[in-house]
């Protein structure tokens, strides 16, 4: 039987992302007593997996603030179940239970991409587009092989100019978006000079590299792991071969969490109000989940949460200028990528959609609703509990997601028999679906 | 702390840089991490454990999620877990 930790702290933060560290650090630093789980190895959220460790980064940088204040980061945990009314989280480590009270919660559970479904996209080594960078960043060795970046968002470009870095021969960055949208959101940067310092440096880094608009990737091709995909640029199609394909459609912010503890969303976002806090008092958001983005972004809602949560209000107005401004940037990168609906069509009827139940395209069509789907299919019930395949469904049939129910990830049955603090009625629900 | 570590993947000996994930190691080693219900052969997707593909038994414990937890020696990894 596994153990149970108890803790308790003023203010609890979830994700140890850009956003996360600058709350915990920010509502440390007024007097509060900090704790911050994550579900990774190691602190830094994915923009910065990897970088705490180095001398001289803004991950290190915010990563020591954390550490001299005494704040504790509890790693490799994920939240699993909670007792809001009583002000618990419940989260789970590979050998233990961890029970976590608070008096202010702040959400920074950051983002993931959202992944289209195409023929052979299930292959091995088809990957996320961040999810190859983080691959690399934990120790895959790249040197020499041929990458093609694809989908959507700048992400696709610090990914290229990172696995180039690393020695990747990438052969071709494909973005859907068209050139004129691009163009455009690129006179944007303007106003934000820091951004445009960022897209020169990259522009530098990424000099050689065919950046293809209007393309994307229509099939991948290979038998026991990816061999070559077909592009498909200005309507034309050709095949490339390459040994990883790493490709996302910009990211969805992650609000499974926020939408368990009945959180009020707003377009698929956390609703918060001007102190970052969310329908439910004393719980906060910052980063992702409230709107994707970017780092600076994250980086000042955290802040806000953090001051905020522990209960001071100094800093604020600044922070509050600061985040206006930011905010712009987000709306013109939502409206630069927003996604073709030609992509809507990549699946054929033999495609996978549900990746964990290996539910396909033509399963999935004749289903009305997600719920519906899911019923019938088991689509979305894997263990990801529709991580993936939710946005895609969302996009290719408009499909609403359905409520989030606990555990939030699959648990260990002694977990969940060690979770003294469920109301009977919720027994069923944690009974109810198969994990 | 040693450079590298030495693990098992399979049955066979995989040396990966310390630090590194074990889905590095499986990467190296086998390929993918999993067959799907279906059989398909599956490796890692989202590198943050989000997926679940990179799903593999780790000294006995079944469905550890391979790009979340680093690389130990003398680890016993089984793709397919």
């Amino acid at each position: 039987m596994a153990e149970t930790m108890r803790r308790n702290f003023d203010v609890l933060v979830v994700g140890a992302g850009p956003a996360g560290l600058a709350a915990a650090t920010s509502a440390a630093r007024v007097g509060a007593k900090v704790g911050v789980v994550d579900d990774n190895p190691a602190v830094g959220g994915q923009i910065w997996r990897g970088e705490v460790s180095k001398a001289t980064s803004d991950a290190s940088n915010w990563a020591a603030k954390l550490h001299s204040l005494g704040v504790e980061v509890i790693c490799g945990a994920q939240i699993v179940h909670h007792d809001i009314a009583s002000r618990v989280l419940f989260a789970e480590t590979r050998f233990a239970l961890l029970e976590i009270r608070f008096s202010k919660l702040i959400l920074a559970t950051g983002a993931r991409e959202r992944l289209l479904p195409f023929p052979g996209w299930t292959l091995p080594n088809v990957m996320a587009a961040g999810g190859l960078q983080a691959m690399v960043k934990s120790g895959l060795p790249i040197s020499g092989k041929r990458v093609v970046v694809a989908g959507s968002g700048p992400l696709l470009l610090a990914v290229a100019a990172y696995l180039r870095a690393h020695g990747a021969k990438v052969l071709a960055i494909c973005e859907q978006a068209s050139w004129n949208s691009l163009a455009s959101f690129a006179s944007g940067l303007l106003s934000h000079p820091g951004k445009l310092r960022q897209a020169l440096i990259l522009q530098r880094q990424l000099l050689g590299i065919p950046f293809w608009t209007n393309s994307w990737p229509v099939r991948a091709l290979g038998r026991e792991a990816l061999e070559r995909i077909i592009i498909s640029r200005n309507g034309t199609q050709r095949e490339i071969s390459c040994d990883y394909l790493a490709c996302g459609f910009h990211l969805v912010p992650n609000v499974e969490l926020a939408s368990l503890l009945g959180c009020a969303l707003e377009g698929g976002c956390v609703r918060v109000d001007d102190a970052q806090q969310t329908s439910v008092a004393g719980v906060f958001c910052a980063g992702e989940p409230t709107g994707i983005g970017g780092l600076e972004l994250a980086l000042i809602e955290g802040q806000i949460a953090g001051i905020a949560a522990a209960g001071k209000s100094e800093r604020l107005r600044e922070l509050r200028g600061r985040r206006r401004k930011a905010q712009q940037f987000a709306r013109r990168l939502e409206k630069a990528f927003k996604l073709r609906p030609e992509l809507k069509t990549l699946p054929d009827s033999g495609t996978i959609v549900c990746r964990c139940e290996d539910v396909t395209h033509a399963r999935l069509a004749r289903h009305s609703s997600w719920r519906d789907a899911k019923n019938q299919t088991r689509c979305g019930m894997g263990p990801c509990q529709g991580r993936i395949c939710g946005p895609a469904t969302q996009f290719l049939f408009d499909w609403d997601p359905g409520s989030v129910r606990p555990p939030l990830f699959p648990t260990r049955v002694e977990s969940l028999a060690s979770v003294s603090y469920i109301a009977p009625a919720e027994h069923s629900q944690l009974t109810g679906e198969r994990q | 702390m040693p450079d590298q570590v030495q693990l098992r993947v399979d049955g066979k000996a995989v040396t990966v840089p310390a630090g590194a994930t074990v889905a590095v190691a499986v990467a190296l080693a086998a390929g993918f991490c999993r067959r799907s219900i279906t059989g398909e052969p599956r490796g890692p997707v989202c590198g943050m454990g989000i997926c679940f593909e990179c799903r593999v038994m780790i000294n006995g414990e079944p469905h550890c999620r391979s790009c979340q937890i680093l690389a130990e020696a003398n680890m016993d990894v089984r793709t397919n877990g």
